[in-house]
């Protein structure tokens, strides 16, 4: 049973980890610690400036 | 240990059985209809046995995979584009990339030849040649320190492999963007319950955009939850919208109208910033695909519905309504993204390749996000074949084939031998919430029928069939139009980059004058062919898809090209057949459909010959756009095919130059480093 929890806690964690970078919140998470900032306004601001350009050449298919 | 093994071997013999039998099924069952599930096993064996046998054979025997050698995400991680991913987290990043409308859209035009052609197609397609396409660019690519295809074939090809897979990528972004817009125009014509759905996305997304930006910045999962509730409402709110005439009158739009309105939007879309309206759109469409076809795929395993659709039907001779050609060459352009898709070669060598840990996760993320992604095209297919063929040709056919009247389009298609009433369409169209749903051409309305009959019979029963077909509708449409802003974006940097070796300034993508000059430029040559498709009175997706598949499979060849040339300069030649069969194929495909496409004498098909119709036919204030826009469409696909011939017949002079010996065999691979990291990670 306990290893049932352990797998489902594991998938669950990696369903997670799949959907933050899809959603670009693990990019913002790793932005602030590289530029060892709080998340603000004026953080995201930073993080897009930075972003758009590889975000918006993101191919993405038909 | 012996033990496990026979296990082992037991289990691949039953998988290969029953695959075989299934496919048996499928391809040999006429007398009766089909259930679905027949195709859901075959495609699960295919895949498995493609994933466990042929991608290992290729992983260990070409490729040589090496978990030891350190890839571009570790030896160049910053922190942005290069970075040491979870294989899974990858896995997921690169779906969600390569999954478009188009495994949806294609299988369910090519369904007007039966059932059997598009799933035989996509299973052997998908396993021996997009598969293969997929995972071979992208190791080549992650060797290759994340190089695109444009670098890797002008570095391994030459320069003219370089200048065609950067124009292949150009021309494809211009006809995609235009089919995309063309589908969601047919999708949205006439229909104020789905043009009020969508409008409302706009505000949407730039409620998203501003929420993410002032109240929580970077809680991305939580707004495209808040957006997905508030979409809902709009497709609830679209009902209402529809039974109010004031309201109804306002978003009851034409054809001409809609593709105004989209390709004003596309320019919004091109020169916003990223933050406020492609991004949050983005996030929004790409929350809803994931959950949607998941969704379906779950419907249709537990409701494992009857496919009315005959495996064959009469029109693989070509006379189909759909679209006209016959099987070969039509069937295999027709169905790209499903079976192979050129487009999926940019994507393994964009994104993907910066994040991969493992050479050996190259296997289990371009080979496998492949078979799911084929998986999604079999969904389609079955999505098409539930309904009955009557009304699946009803929907899909044009007016200029099956007669302008409800009555006239229904004795043309039960004259077919597709049985099927004004009275029946006319319940049908009540039951989805429309006024009507002939001559609902591109595909996108007929998917959308034979979801909301799945999702219906699962959840809800037939008295929310409409809110389903609506919620199909809208994904789809959320999911073109995302396709939309993002392609021009994509073409705009591609169009700023080259434009910047002639003028410096025009290259800077944060300069406003070249972001208004570039983004008019690519929405102008998109626009273009939309208006033309929806000024043709066949119905344009008879003309553009074709254009489209050749374009996008060309650009496959390009790819394959690039493969079998690397895989020739690593003294693997003898596996070359690997990546030269599919290549072989896609140039008799491609090529033969070109020829027609340009030369056949039957105007429905040939592009010349239906300006030669034309001319000789009654003249009207619209004749010569038609003859020009024929001509014009001739002329793309002969530069396309001349171009890629040049390609071929460079690779063809290395190949025997490396085999020969009196070419350098040298690959341009990054040099080997050890990698660093103490363990798989994932």
């Amino acid at each position: 049973m306990s290893r049932l929890v352990k797998s489902a806690r594991i998938l669950l964690a990696t369903l997670l980890a799949t959907l933050r970078e899809i959603f670009d919140e693990a990019a913002y998470a790793r932005f602030l610690d590289r530029t060892h900032m709080p998340s603000s306004q004026a953080a995201y601001a930073a993080f897009w400036r930075e972003r758009e350009s590889a975000h918006a050449r993101r191919p993405k298919c038909c | 240990m012996e033990m496990n093994k026979t296990l082992s071997v037991l289990v691949w013999i039953i998988v290969a059985l029953l695959g075989a039998v299934a496919v048996g099924v499928v391809a040999i069952h006429r007398a009766e209809p089909i259930n679905a599930m027949w195709l859901v096993v075959a495609a699960t064996c295919c895949y498995a046995l493609g994933y466990r046998f042929y991608s290992k054979f290729i992983a260990a025997k070409i490729l040589a995979l090496d978990a030891l050698r350190a890839t571009p995400a570790e030896r160049l991680e910053n922190g942005r584009d290069f970075l040491v991913t979870n294989k899974w987290v990858v896995f997921g990043h690169h779906f969600a990339a390569i999954a478009g409308p188009g495994p949806l859209v294609g299988p369910v035009l090519a369904a007007q030849f039966g059932y059997l052609p598009g799933t035989l197609w996509v299973l052997a397609g998908a396993v021996f040649a997009g598969c293969v396409q997929d995972f071979v660019i992208l190791l080549f690519s992650v060797r290759r320190d994340g190089k695109s295809l444009t670098e890797m074939a002008k570095e391994e090809i030459g320069r003219v492999g370089g200048f065609v897979a950067y124009t292949a990528v150009i021309a494809i972004l211009v006809i995609l963007l235009a089919v995309a817009a063309l589908i969601v125009v047919n999708a949205l014509k006439d229909s104020p319950w789905g043009t009020f759905t969508i409008a409302m996305t706009i505000p949407i997304a730039l409620l998203m955009g501003l929420y993410l930006r002032r109240i929580r910045p970077g809680k991305v999962l939580e707004v495209s939850v808040l957006g997905f509730i508030l979409v809902l409402l709009a497709i609830w709110g679209g009902q209402w919208a529809s039974q109010n005439p004031a309201m109804a009158h306002v978003f009851t739009l034409t054809a001409p109208t809609l593709a105004i309105l989209i390709i004003v939007y596309g320019f919004a879309a091109s020169a916003l910033p990223v933050w406020l309206l492609l991004a949050p759109r983005d996030y929004l469409s790409t929350f809803v695909k994931l959950g949607t076809i998941g969704l379906l795929g779950i419907g249709i395993v537990a409701l494992h519905p009857t496919l009315h659709m005959p495996a064959l039907t009469r029109f693989i001779d070509g006379s189909g309504p759909v679209f006209a050609g016959k099987i070969f060459p039509f069937a295999f352009i027709t169905i790209a993204c499903g079976a192979i898709s050129g487009f999926h070669s940019l994507i393994s060598s964009g994104t993907t390749p910066k994040l991969i840990a493992r050479e050996t996760q190259t296997r289990m993320v371009g080979y496998g996000a492949m078979t799911a992604e084929s998986a999604v095209a079999v969904m389609a297919i079955i999505a098409a074949c539930v309904l009955q063929p009557g009304v699946y040709f009803a929907i899909n056919s044009p007016a200029g084939i099956v007669g302008q009247t409800a009555a006239a389009a229904t004795a043309t298609i039960s004259s077919w031998g597709f049985p099927v009433t004004a009275a029946d369409m006319q319940a049908l169209a009540h039951a989805v919430g429309e006024q009507t749903l002939f001559n609902r051409t591109g595909g996108a309305p007929a998917f959308a029928v034979g979801m909301a009959h799945i999702f219906s019979q699962s959840l809800g029963g037939a008295t929310v069939m409409a809110l389903w077909y609506h919620f199909a509708v809208m994904f789809e449409a959320l999911f073109i139009l995302t396709i939309l802003d993002a392609g021009t974006r994509v073409a705009r940097f591609m169009i700023q980059d080259a434009l910047g070796h002639i003028y410096k300034p025009l290259g800077r993508t944060s300069w406003y004058p070249s972001i208004l000059a570039t983004s008019a430029l690519i929405v102008a040559a998109w626009g273009y062919f939309l208006w033309q498709g929806v000024k043709d009175p066949l119905g344009g997706i008879n003309s553009l898809w074709p254009l489209f598949g050749i374009a996008n499979q060309l650009l496959a060849t390009v790819a394959l090209c690039v493969a079998t040339t690397i895989i020739v300069k690593m003294h693997r030649a003898r596996y070359a057949a690997v990546t030269l069969f599919p290549l072989t194929w896609l140039v008799a495909v491609t090529f033969t459909a070109s020829w027609h496409k340009v030369l056949d004498p039957n105007p429905r098909i040939g592009f010349l010959a239906q300006a030669r119709a034309l001319a000789a036919g009654p003249s009207t204030g619209a004749t010569a756009r038609l003859i020009f826009n024929n001509r014009l469409d001739a002329a793309v696909t002969t530069v396309l095919v001349v171009m890629v011939a040049l390609v071929l017949i460079e690779s063809g002079r290395q190949w025997l130059g490396v085999l020969r010996g009196s070419k350098d065999a040298r690959v341009k691979e990054a040099p080997f480093v050890m990698t660093q990291l103490a363990e798989e990670r994932g």
